[in-house]
């Protein structure tokens, strides 16, 4: 099952997604990256019925795209959010509804980092941290233990680390894409120098494999 | 949608009220309507004919169906069971791409043909295996041919492996929910390097280094999985193939006869001669009788 995890700091935002890509039992791909670059700012990740999250994820990110080239400036997190919600909401009463639940996650200037959690039935929620799948209900209670407004970079990193530390113990199915498999966690983060621009790093695989 | 919209897909309002009495003789007009429209299929090269969906269903049952889950096929009963038995795989190596698939077409408990192709070659350098219902399969194989031939017409230049991939999947999502099933591994190479790319009827599209499809395809996965390795010679492949096949046609009752094997390189891809499964299996139990044979000598000899 497919598993993903946003964590918003004072000035960054960590994301995290499984790597599987599974056809009902089989797991077909092991380096599956569910993570959509809208924009230098802005990351969308997203899980859900097969086709219809590559394909409403580049939807979406092909129009934040067109719409940077239009106006010459990007689209807010908040904006993008907002508009992936709307297209959602449009499809969900037509005949062809998109099955994706998705997690934005941002940067702005002047709005700072901001995580956005949307789900299949189109609702859209700010939060300071979210989960998605059956994995989230192992690790939402760790989160809200846990989490504060005001961690460091390595604090979040470790709070990561204790969910995927959970999953790993009560979720078997999660073991092996989380901790096997050599990528293991994709983790994006997003942060403001002071003096440049958002940027996104991407960690290799060294903070989650400290579990190991 | 916005897909059906560039595919110029309208869906006529036909959920429209009208009267339940002229259900039949309505039905039957708009039907006509929609076959006429249909056969202008020359102007717009994305413009598939699209099957009507049936709008027998009574308006009311539609209204209350809303929340249906996604996806629902709103379409009619299935006349027979359809069953998508077979074993397709596809893996990528230093030499190349190898293809292989079995030959069984099976229609519920009925081998309807033993000497069916699954794989067809695309163009010379792309071969595609198909898995699922035959006839969508042999339709859609020849509605990418057509595609990428067109495409390069009229561009001078091959569409890459990905962008074909691509291509196939946006021109099955008008179709995602209905009956059709297809399963398509599009494996060739390019001067990238060769690839192996998964297309599904129901969406998914997945580049990866072992792809295997149909009702025997985890008997395939065990197999292949322990076999390969990147630095595999050409015959060493090529036996793997044949044994992952072969393992996968023993276990499931869907998949069987015969084998197909391509392997395409640089130069192209090249087909293997069909080979028949039953002496495969037979060789199989040569092999275990000698192993026993010699062990048995083994142990008198030791215990001697």
């Amino acid at each position: 099952m497919e598993y993903l995890i946003g964590i918003q700091g004072p000035d960054y935002v960590l994301v995290a997604a499984d790597n599987v890509a599974a056809s009902s039992i089989i797991q077909m791909k092991h380096d599956y990256d569910k993570m959509f670059k809208l924009s230098e700012k802005i990351l969308l990740l997203c899980v859900g019925e097969a086709g219809d999250t590559v394909q409403f994820a580049e939807y979406i990110q092909k129009n934040v795209q067109l719409y940077k080239m239009r106006n010459g400036y990007e689209l807010s997190p908040s904006a993008a959010a907002n508009f992936t919600r709307k297209n959602l909401a449009d499809y969900l009463r037509s005949r062809t509804p998109y099955h994706v639940n998705l997690l934005l996650a941002g940067h702005d200037e002047s709005d700072g980092p901001g995580l956005f959690y949307m789900d299949y039935m189109a609702s859209l929620a700010k939060a300071p941290f979210a989960a998605h799948g059956y994995g989230a209900f192992l690790t939402l209670s760790i989160l809200d233990r846990y989490y504060r407004p005001d961690l460091s970079r390595d604090e979040a990193v470790e709070l990561l680390r204790k969910c995927v530390e959970e999953l790993n113990n009560k979720y078997r199915m999660v073991l092996v894409v989380l901790i096997r498999t050599q990528p293991g966690h994709q983790v994006g983060m997003f942060q403001t120098k002071v003096q440049k621009h958002a940027g996104l790093q991407r960690f290799g695989s060294d903070p989650v494999h400290q579990v190991e | 949608m916005a897909l059906e919209d560039i595919c110029c897909f309208k869906d006529k309002p036909t959920q429209q009220l009208f009267p339940f009495p002229a259900l039949e003789t309505d039905y039957h007009n708009l039907e006509l309507e929609r076959l006429k429209t249909s056969q202008t299929n020359w102007g717009d090269p994305q413009h598939i004919f699209i099957p009507p969906f049936p709008q027998a269903t009574p308006f009311i049952s539609r209204r209350t169906s809303r929340f249906r889950p996604p996806n629902h096929a709103l379409t009619v009963q299935r006349p027979f069971p359809l069953s998508h038995g077979t074993t397709t795989l596809g893996f990528i190596f230093q030499g190349g791409v190898i293809a292989a698939a079995d030959t069984r077409a099976s229609a519920g408990g009925l081998v309807a043909c033993p000497a069916v192709h699954k794989i067809t070659p695309i163009h010379s350098h792309l071969v595609v295996t198909s898995s699922g219902s035959g006839a969508d399969c042999m339709l859609w194989e020849r509605i990418l041919i057509r595609e990428i031939r067109l495409y390069e017409l009229r561009h001078k230049r091959r569409l890459s492996i990905r962008a074909s991939a691509k291509l196939l999947s946006f021109m099955l999502h008008p179709f995602k929910g209905t009956d059709v099933c297809v399963a398509l591994t599009l494996c060739g190479w390019e001067k990238e390097g060769p690839q192996v790319i998964y297309v599904c009827s129901d969406g998914a599209r997945l580049q990866g280094d072992i792809i295997s499809v149909g009702s025997g395809s985890p008997y395939a996965y065990g197999v292949l999985d322990g076999g390969l390795s990147w630095g595999l010679s050409k015959e060493e492949a090529i036996s793997l193939a044949r044994e992952a096949v072969f393992r996968a046609t023993h276990r499931d009752a869907y998949s069987g006869n015969n084998v197909d094997l391509f392997h395409i390189d640089a130069q192209g891809w090249i087909q293997r001669p069909r080979e028949d499964l039953k002496e495969e299996y037979y060789r199989e139990l040569e092999r275990r009788s000698k192993r026993r044979r010699e062990k048995k000598k083994r142990d008198t000899i030791e215990s001697s």
